[in-house]
């Protein structure tokens, strides 16, 4: 469904993109994982446009992303830090983001439901803890039914009640056949998630596999056990 | 209405004069279409010393006229002398003539021989009165003439080119003349003095002739009041002259690169008192003049209120009012050998707090700007900037570049009623 | 783009530095010609106030507004939006409302107590070095991710073309005034926008006429229609070139 082709991005001296390959499947729910400033973001931001990669191709549906926005319609983006304008409410962010992009399908307000959201539609952006910034973000990713989840710490700064809303709320998704891709941290909440796992490091992919294939050759079942011997394996070789 | 009723009350006044003198000396030709003589040259052969021809209304093209014995020569409805083009209209060779009443028009061209409308030759107490000269060479020329009085004549001509057209009034060497109430438009000079002494111009409009309005040249001990001039290509020049008294006048709206209200030139002794000088490039110009006391003025709207060149000395400018020039002051050298006393400058900005309605900080007229364009006159791209205007404001109040005696000690805090 | 351009509008007016920005031109307008005893003693002194602020508060506001609404422009990048369409209406919505609060603010006075050609040239020109300078603003504030910097280049802006140009121009005519240079500067000073302006609506009031020889030949070529046209041509480029040169860059920046 979304294919990246030896993407190359540099900033300044520091190549947080090295030749970048990658192809996600419709129904998959990828984590992507790897140290800090490994190029996560970057991965994600080339997906969204929001960074133009210096070289290589970035293909939606067989579509190149570049100088094409309508292909954002189907995908949902909930950044690691929202940001949002200042002296806005949250009813109005929500208002204003429909009004733009006219949905043509029901909202999915599940979360705006379950987060009870509605309660703190007056409240200004600039009044808004972390967590609750998080989930209008997490709403806002949800609400239009999107066909591709990209979701950047999602969990991060929630507390442990509302996780569990938006961990289930992927869980649903995914058994919808939507493809999720998450970066995250805490793999340990990632466990139920997942059915694929990217490491990447200094820019580069240092391996891209299933989780089956991770479970089989590690004989963990807990991602970080399992990463760990695989990290350990690849070093020693 | 008023002018005709006046018109008519002059000449029943001249009518009884001639009258009075039919009455002591001389007879009366008339020249008409239905009198016997029916043209001027056969009446002007049978008059004699002392007689009044009386022209009647109608079309006298009759080449040059000249009239060599001292006669009253008046016309009656306007009559037209018309030199064709091709001859000067009317000569006159002999004292004590009179002329009045007359349309005189087309006088040859020509700059050899200078043919006028009506042109004096040598002669004293000669009158030109209420005659209308439309497009003459020169309109009235008076060479080496003595006690004259030109007197309400209109002079229109349609010059385009200084060197195709004449003066309006031209005077040479003479004494002693009386040039009143004269409307003058179209000429190269309105009116013209070359060595001309002891004569008054007063109550005259000259306006958009093609050089100046009125022309001095060596020209002393000469008044002239209450004049207008207006849009004259170069305004009013006075130079190589002394002792030139200028009241009351007014120097209005001579605009261009090189026109002036009023243009003085190696001047001294005179007096300026009493005119308005409103929106000229230059309202005064001085160039080489010495001992000139100008006062009770008004300079405004002009470019530069008064411009002043190294080469003047020992003037005095007191009690006149600059109002909205867009450089009150202006001068090409470092050295000032003039005095500013007691004017009026709408862009002083410094107080009374002693009453007295003087200022109590001197004022500086001249202005950093008005130094640089003197210096290099493309910077007026920048007239009016914001830059400028900081420069000058700083130069206010720390002077530096300009004569630090360029100072007006007690600027009056409010316009002289003039 | 209509509803992203709604968007912002309210939130400029929400800002409330263009209504006080309106309320300060008001005061200076009503107060030039009020306290001036002739409509063009009204119309020059307001001439150098707006040749002053009206170029500050376009460059300094839209600037400051460009960097504040950095999360707004993230938050509709992960929208479908191009991004071209949401620079154009942040470009739009910003010129809209200052040149709102000109016509406003100036606009009302100017017609009121001049109501001829001068006020006239006097409100197009206005609305002209507004639009050029929210123009110069974008370029400057993609120039930098760090506002500081991005709002001191725009007062750097601001003060090279209201004042440092001109020392400039100074200096070039005294190092040139050997030389017939006033048809070249003509073309200086197209360089400055504010110049320009200030030049053309001088000229509409006849003070022309009193700047002699130099005048005659800058009212020679902005005088007649062809020179209008020339001049009218450098302004819209002085809009466009740097809001495009400013779309182009943003086109390309990774957020």
């Amino acid at each position: 469904m979304i294919s990246i082709i030896n993407a190359r991005k540099q900033f300044s001296k520091l190549q947080v993109l090295d030749d970048v390959s990658i192809e996600f499947q419709r129904g998959e729910c990828v984590a992507l994982i790897g140290p800090n400033g490994c190029g996560k973001t970057t991965l994600i931001k080339s997906i969204l446009g929001m960074v133009i990669p210096d070289s290589g191709e970035i293909h939606f549906q067989g579509k190149a992303v570049l100088n094409d926005e309508t292909y954002r319609k189907q995908i949902g983006y909930m950044p690691q830090i929202g940001r949002y304008p200042q002296n806005m409410t949250i009813g109005q962010v929500i208002e204003m983001i429909c009004d733009i992009r006219k949905p043509n399908q029901p909202l999915d307000e599940e979360l705006l439901f379950e987060f009870d959201l509605r309660k703190l539609y007056h409240k200004k952006m600039s009044t808004l803890s972390g967590g609750t910034t998080q989930k209008v973000s997490a709403t806002l990713a949800f609400l239009f039914n999107p066909d591709v989840l990209i979701l950047d710490e999602p969990t991060a700064g929630l507390d442990p009640i509302s996780a569990e809303i938006l961990k289930a709320k992927i869980i649903r998704e995914k058994s919808n056949g939507k493809l999720i891709i998450i970066t995250s941290h805490i793999l340990s909440e990632l466990d139920d998630l997942i059915t694929a796992l990217i490491y990447m490091q200094d820019g580069k992919i240092l391996f891209h596999k299933t989780m089956e294939t991770i479970r089989q050759e590690s004989g963990e079942q807990r991602i970080s056990k399992a990463l760990a011997q695989i990290l350990q394996k690849q070093a020693l070789r | 209405m008023t002018s005709l009723n006046e018109q008519t009350m002059k000449q029943s006044i001249l009518f009884l004069l001639i009258f009075i003198s039919i009455l002591s000396e001389g007879r009366t030709i008339r020249v008409g279409p239905t009198h016997e003589i029916k043209q001027i040259k056969p009446a002007l052969s049978l008059s004699s010393q002392g007689d009044t021809i009386i022209v009647e209304a109608g079309l006298y093209q009759e080449g040059n006229i000249v009239i060599s014995q001292s006669i009253v020569f008046l016309g009656e409805g306007m009559p037209i002398i018309d030199g064709e083009k091709k001859y000067e209209v009317l000569s006159i060779k002999a004292n004590d003539v009179v002329v009045s009443g007359f349309t005189i028009q087309h006088s040859g061209v020509a700059t050899m021989d200078d043919p006028g409308g009506i042109k004096v030759y040598y002669s004293n107490h000669v009158t030109i009165i209420d005659n209308y000269l439309y497009d003459n060479f020169f309109g009235i020329y008076m060479q080496c003439c003595k006690n004259c009085l030109i007197k309400n004549n209109k002079i229109v001509s349609l010059g385009k080119e200084e060197q195709m057209i004449g003066n309006g009034i031209h005077c040479w060497k003479s004494d002693s003349m009386l040039i009143i109430a004269n409307n003058i438009s179209g000429h190269r000079d309105g009116i013209y003095f070359e060595f001309v002494t002891h004569s008054v111009i007063w109550r005259n409009i000259s306006t958009y002739n093609i050089r100046y309005g009125l022309h001095f040249m060596f020209s002393n001990d000469d008044s002239y009041f209450t004049n207008l001039f207006r849009g004259n290509g170069a305004g009013v020049a006075v130079m190589f002259t002394s002792r030139v008294i200028m009241i009351n006048n007014t120097f209005e709206e001579n605009w261009g690169d090189a026109a002036y209200g009023l243009l003085l030139k190696e001047i001294s002794d005179s007096y300026i008192y009493g005119n308005h000088f409103v929106k000229n490039t230059s309202g005064i110009y001085m160039e080489g003049t010495n001992r000139i006391y100008i006062s009770m003025n008004v300079l405004q709207s002009n470019g530069w209120g008064m411009k002043i060149q190294a080469s003047c000395m020992d003037n005095t400018i007191t009690n006149n009012n600059f109002v909205s020039n867009t450089f009150d002051i202006s001068t090409n050298g470092s050295l000032v050998l003039n005095t500013f006393n007691e004017n009026y400058w709408d862009k002083y900005e410094g107080y009374d707090l002693n009453r007295d309605q003087t200022g109590d900080i001197p004022y500086h007229p001249l202005s950093l700007f008005s130094v640089i364009i003197e210096k290099n006159p493309p910077a007026m791209l920048l007239y009016r900037s914001s830059m400028v205007m900081l420069l000058d404001k700083s130069e206010k109040v720390l002077p530096s570049l300009t004569p630090d005696n360029f100072i007006d000690h007690k600027p009056r805090m409010h316009a002289l009623p003039l | 783009m209509n509803r992203i351009i709604k968007f912002i509008l309210l939130d400029i007016v929400k800002n409330k530095v263009v209504l006080l920005y309106t309320i300060l031109l008001a005061a200076f307008s009503w107060s030039a010609f009020g306290l001036e005893d002739n409509s063009t003693k009204g119309v020059l002194t307001l001439l150098n106030i707006i040749l002053l602020t009206v170029p500050l508060v376009a460059i300094l506001f839209a600037t400051i507004y460009i960097y504040n609404s950095a999360e707004f422009i993230e938050l509709l990048l992960g929208q479908p939006i191009k991004r071209s369409k949401i620079w154009c209406a942040l470009f739009l919505s910003l010129c809209f409302s200052l040149l709102f609060a000109f016509l406003i603010g100036a606009g009302i006075p100017i017609l009121i107590y001049a109501p001829n050609d001068v006020g006239l040239m006097m409100l197009i020109l206005g609305s002209f070095i507004t639009v050029i300078f929210v123009s110069i603003a974008f370029l400057s504030a993609i120039a930098t991710r760090d506002k500081a910097k991005g709002i001191g280049i725009s007062m750097m802006l601001w003060l090279y073309f209201a004042l440092l140009f001109d020392g400039l121009i100074l200096f070039l005519t005294f190092q040139f005034s050997e030389y017939p240079i006033e048809k070249m500067m003509i073309g200086v000073s197209m360089l400055s926008p504010i110049d320009m302006a200030r030049i053309m609506i001088l000229l509409k009031l006849d003070v022309s006429a009193m700047m002699g020889y130099t005048g005659a030949v800058f009212k020679e070529f902005f005088g007649t229609v062809l020179g209008t046209i020339v001049s009218i041509a450098i302004l819209f480029l002085w809009m466009w070139i740097p809001f495009f040169w400013s779309l182009f860059k943003f086109k390309h920046k990774d957020l």
